[in-house]
């Protein structure tokens, strides 16, 4: 079966990259899966989302919190960047805890709106798999 | 001991102890290059993956007037922005970013635009305000190991003042003053103009795929026109970050090499007074012991 060749990437570092069968990635409009064979697309990713990569080896499912961002798939090739990605074993549950109850509260991080602040830290819950 | 040996001694300590600082400050920095040189290879995936959506993306619809591709003449003001260090001990570093800003300035004078400064690193600050210049912005604390969320702030405060008119205190085009890492030895100080952007369009070896766009070409371009910009920015602070670690640990070398070539000096210079000062003593002893020999001899 043809495979994708995947690269999550965030200014600073290549956060993950190798094949995949599958990539789930959130934009504006809903949920997009890509398979092989996939059209070219480029998307914009929701700012403060969840991106699944199921690996081509069957190894567990990457699961990454995303920010601002985008994702490009041409043959076979998909590029998700992303100006945050943090996977989800890198995510410190109790700063977004402590983030998402700042942005409840209606403190922002002094940089981005109060939404987006939440969405981020939701999303990293989500990706953490702490529901929120 | 003699008053000029006593002085040469405590100049070699004092140049000993100088010469055990720059020392360190030439590790720290040469291990700190390759960190930084590290950094650069990190983040050139993300550059370049950007840098080729938007080519595709220009490339597809043309004529998209995107108010961060269009020109300003309307706009007198020009921002340069200027990327000095926070920390001195650099040799020429800061020096020459300074100077290749300043002709920029001229220059700018000359076309009859107005130069706004937005500067970057404690050296480059000190340096306006002691001049008593008006600075539109200014950074520091990141100079020598640069974070995105920097660069994101930098970016987002200079596309903002871009979209707004002379009148709201914006300006019409952006320059960026930088150092380029080319090798250990060789660092150049570029002026580039970062906005508005000049699409360079690339050779057409590598036929872009046709995209479809979610949620449409107009949300994309909006969103990756500013974090392009980001990232830009991100990559001349990391360039200029590595350059400032090169520069600094040559100029560290240097004053080393020469601390140690004083030390020389001074040794041979306390040698030669140490033994000026035995000669002389012993010429004393034996001066004396004579005398008194002769006298005895004369008493018999």
């Amino acid at each position: 079966m043809a495979t994708l060749k995947v690269g999550l990437v965030s200014p600073e570092r290549e956060i993950w990259s190798g094949e995949a069968k599958q990539v789930v990635a959130q934009t504006i409009e809903g949920q997009l899966g890509i398979l092989a064979g996939h059209a070219p697309v480029l998307g914009v990713l929701l700012d403060g989302s969840v991106v699944k990569i199921q690996p081509a080896d069957g190894g567990d499912e990457v699961v990454a919190m995303v920010g601002s961002g985008f994702f490009s798939v041409a043959d076979n090739e998909v590029a998700i960047l992303a100006e945050q990605a943090e996977l989800a074993g890198e995510i410190d549950v109790e700063a977004a805890r402590l983030q998402l109850e700042q942005a409840l509260a209606g403190d922002g991080d002094g940089m981005n709106d109060v939404s987006v602040t939440r969405r981020r830290a939701e999303a990293r819950l989500r990706a953490a798999g702490h529901e929120s | 001991m003699g008053a000029q040996l006593r002085q040469l001694r405590r100049q070699i300590r004092s140049v000993k102890s100088t010469a055990k600082i720059t020392r360190a400050q030439e590790l720290i920095a040469t291990s700190r290059i390759v960190k930084a040189q590290e950094n650069v290879r990190a983040s050139r995936p993300y550059a370049d993956q950007i840098t080729r959506a938007l080519s595709a993306l220009i490339s597809h619809r043309v004529g998209i007037g995107h108010p961060l591709l269009k020109e300003q003449p309307e706009d007198r003001r020009s921002a340069v922005l200027i990327i000095t260090s926070d920390r001195g001990f650099a040799g020429g570093y800061n020096a020459n970013v300074l100077r290749e800003a300043e002709s920029l300035v001229a220059r700018l004078r000359e076309q009859g635009r107005e130069p706004i400064p937005y500067v970057i690193g404690n050296k480059g600050i000190t340096w306006y305000r002691f001049r008593g210049r008006e600075m539109a912005e200014q950074w520091s604390g990141f100079s020598d190991r640069p974070d995105f969320p920097s660069a994101e702030r930098i970016g987002r405060r200079l596309a903002e003042d871009f979209l707004k008119t002379d009148e709201e205190g914006g300006v019409g085009e952006i320059h960026v003053v930088y150092t380029e890492f080319v090798s250990m030895l060789t660092q150049q100080v570029q002026v580039r103009r970062l906005l508005p952007l000049e699409v360079v369009e690339e050779a057409a070896d590598e036929v872009l795929p046709t995209y479809d766009f979610e949620p449409s070409a107009e949300a994309a371009l909006d969103l990756l026109l500013p974090n392009y910009i980001e990232s830009r920015i991100f990559h001349m602070l990391l360039q200029s970050a590595a350059s400032e670690h090169a520069s600094r640990r040559r100029a560290m070398k240097s004053a080393t090499d020469n601390a140690n070539e004083l030390i020389g000096l001074y040794s041979r210079q306390a040698n030669q007074a140490r033994q000026a000062e035995i000669t002389q003593e012993i010429s004393e002893i034996v001066g004396g012991a004579n005398a008194l020999a002769e006298s005895s001899a004369g008493s018999d």
